[in-house]
């Protein structure tokens, strides 16, 4: 750490106290009860339970509607990253070469991040209303038979399109910060050996943006993985029939809504295990810092 | 830098293109919010502002009615606000302490309490939700601000932050507080946290962002319309659009939608450089 550093007093644990004590009550605790009650079994009326080793993540496993979750979650995952990465380095490209404006497009296109996810939700459902909504209105009418209440499909579509619209800011924040990295000198040196825009691109900017995309992939999966909750909730609430359920939002609906605590704490504890792959990934990969 | 006249024409047309993509459904959501809810019913969704904008969001804000439950958007704005800032403020004084005690002492549990707190990076509250209700509830504090805020603090986001930054803050200055007779409280106070002004004021705009944004936890937490936060409110008043056999309440909903999103978006624009500092600087 620190080459200077004060001698042995009671004053840093006075200062970790309150972290300390925060994370041991709201943090430890409760994951320390998930992973309990993922061994428990309780009876219907959760008056008594018993331990029955790994049941429910056996019956989790097997359920077709858990595999069913986690295979929608994978695909609508890779789609909200790979598009909102691809979209928002399109636009930060652009907007890294404007001189005239530059800072208007920069304030329109990073606002996004400021919006909560379920506010981002209902706006994109209201578009999808059948009643009034104009996208819903003007997609039908080109000749496309959609619908979003019946189709998996289509409903998969509105969500990934929601949770896109979300995400493209955050995205775009990162990539222009990253632009802006790059030194002159090498976009100059470049722009002298090849006059194709297109060209440079993808034999200078984007192996130096490398690993911002490589990060924001990790950014992007947490996102859609847990943040997206909100939008799936106040938008289609996973229908039909389960189709556009992330395993977060099977979690909460068979916890608190199904009171299934044994095979819900089987769910979070199997997630739990995701992430950590997730985040111990992304921290390997953020301590080894690969630049160029 | 050499640019032909095309490239720089598709570049405004590209970047137009995507700012339109980026505001068109909020200023619907705007634009269909000043209707009444009879005119939308008939018309559709509109582009253009209507001449209701006084009274929708007046009723919205004063009379509890409006919003389906038993409170007002006004208290639920400042209920979003208690959150925002007891967010930031919580987790910006508990992550600046940590971090100190992590980086500038050497303690005997130093390693151990470390890796508990890094250990809060690998599960996010939604997936610890129902056993994390449960305490809430054990300690009697579902329903109140506490409940509401401290559980949401218990992530080590911040501490990284601090920690990240006071590791570049030159050891000279320490050395020089001791000889001039500093004690650990004094260099904290006097030097450290002026000399972090910046970024506290960075990690401050995020989290409040942060904290009004929260949707999962408050939506347990509370059941009394009371303590709702304003991004709460919206689902209830949606949830209940088509109830009674009405004419939809639309223009509410996207009133609503509107007022939610007006604080963190000024604060996220009007602070804009610090802001993407501090994001860039956090997430690394």
């Amino acid at each position: 750490m620190k080459r200077v550093q004060f001698g042995h007093s009671p004053v840093p644990y006075l200062f970790v106290a309150p972290q300390i004590i925060i994370i041991a009550i709201f943090f430890l605790w409760p994951a320390a009860q998930a992973i309990h009650q993922s061994f428990l079994l309780e009876d219907a009326f959760g008056m008594s339970s018993q331990f029955v080793w790994f049941r429910n993540f056996e019956d989790v496993l097997s359920n077709p509607a858990w595999l069913r979750s986690a295979w929608f979650t994978v695909i609508f995952s890779a789609l909200v990253a790979v598009l909102s990465i691809a979209i928002s380095l399109f636009l930060a490209v652009r907007a890294d070469e404007v001189i005239r404006g530059a800072k208007a497009y920069k304030t329109l296109l990073m606002w996004g991040y400021a919006v909560a996810p379920p506010v981002a939700g209902l706006l994109g459902i209201m578009m999808f209303n059948p009643l009034m909504g104009d996208l819903y209105l003007f997609i039908n009418r080109i000749g496309i038979n959609f619908n979003h209440i019946q189709n998996a499909n289509d409903a998969t579509f509105v969500v990934v399109l929601i949770a896109v619209w979300k995400q493209v800011s955050v995205n775009f924040i990162f990539f222009l910060s990253g632009l802006q990295g790059i030194p002159k000198s090498v976009t100059e040196a470049a722009t002298l050996d090849c006059k194709s825009a297109e060209r440079r691109f993808w034999t200078i900017t984007f192996p130096l943006l490398a690993p911002t995309t490589f990060f924001l992939m990790v950014i992007n999966l947490t996102y859609a993985f847990f943040e997206t909750f909100g939008i799936i909730d106040v938008s289609t609430k996973g229908a039909p029939g389960g189709a556009t359920a992330t395993l977060v939002y099977k979690v909460y609906v068979d916890g608190f809504l199904g009171a299934d605590m044994g095979g819900s704490s089987a769910q979070s504890v199997l997630l739990m295990i995701m992430v950590s792959i997730l985040t111990v990934f992304q921290f390997r990969f953020i301590e080894r810092k690969v630049h160029y | 830098m050499y640019q032909s006249k095309w490239r720089s024409l598709t570049n405004h047309i590209i970047l137009i293109l995507g700012s339109i993509f980026m505001i068109m459904p909020v200023w619907i959501a705007f634009a269909s919010s000043t209707h009444t809810r009879e005119f939308l019913f008939q018309h559709g969704l509109q582009v253009l502002p209507g001449g209701h904008f006084f009274e929708n969001y007046g009723k919205i804000l004063f009379d509890a009615e409006a919003t389906k439950g038993r409170v007002t958007a006004l208290q639920m704005l400042f209920n979003s606000m208690v959150l925002g800032l007891g967010f930031a403020i919580g987790k910006v004084i508990i992550s600046m302490m940590a971090a100190y005690a992590i980086v500038y002492f050497r303690f005997r549990f130093a390693v151990p309490l470390f890796w508990v707190i890094f250990s809060t990076l690998l599960l996010p509250l939604e997936v610890r939700i129902v056993p994390s209700y449960e305490v809430v509830s054990n300690l009697g504090l579902l329903n109140t601000y506490t409940g509401l805020i401290l559980p949401l603090i218990a992530s080590a986001t911040g501490t990284f932050f601090f920690r990240q930054f006071f590791r570049s803050v030159p050891d000279e200055l320490l050395e020089a507080a001791r000889l001039d007779g500093a004690g650990p409280l004094r260099f904290f106070i006097d030097i450290l946290v002026p000399l972090s002004v910046t970024m506290i004021a960075a990690i401050f705009i995020i989290m409040f962002v942060v904290g009004w944004n929260q949707y999962l936890w408050p939506l347990l937490m509370t059941t009394d319309d009371q303590l709702y936060t304003i991004v709460i409110g919206i689902k209830q008043v949606y949830n209940s659009l088509y109830e009674g056999g009405q004419i939809p309440q639309f223009p509410k909903a996207f009133a609503l939608t509107i007022m939610a999103s007006i604080p963190p978006v000024l604060v996220v624009v009007i602070f804009q450089r610090m802001f993407i500092r501090g994001l860039v600087e956090t997430e690394k």
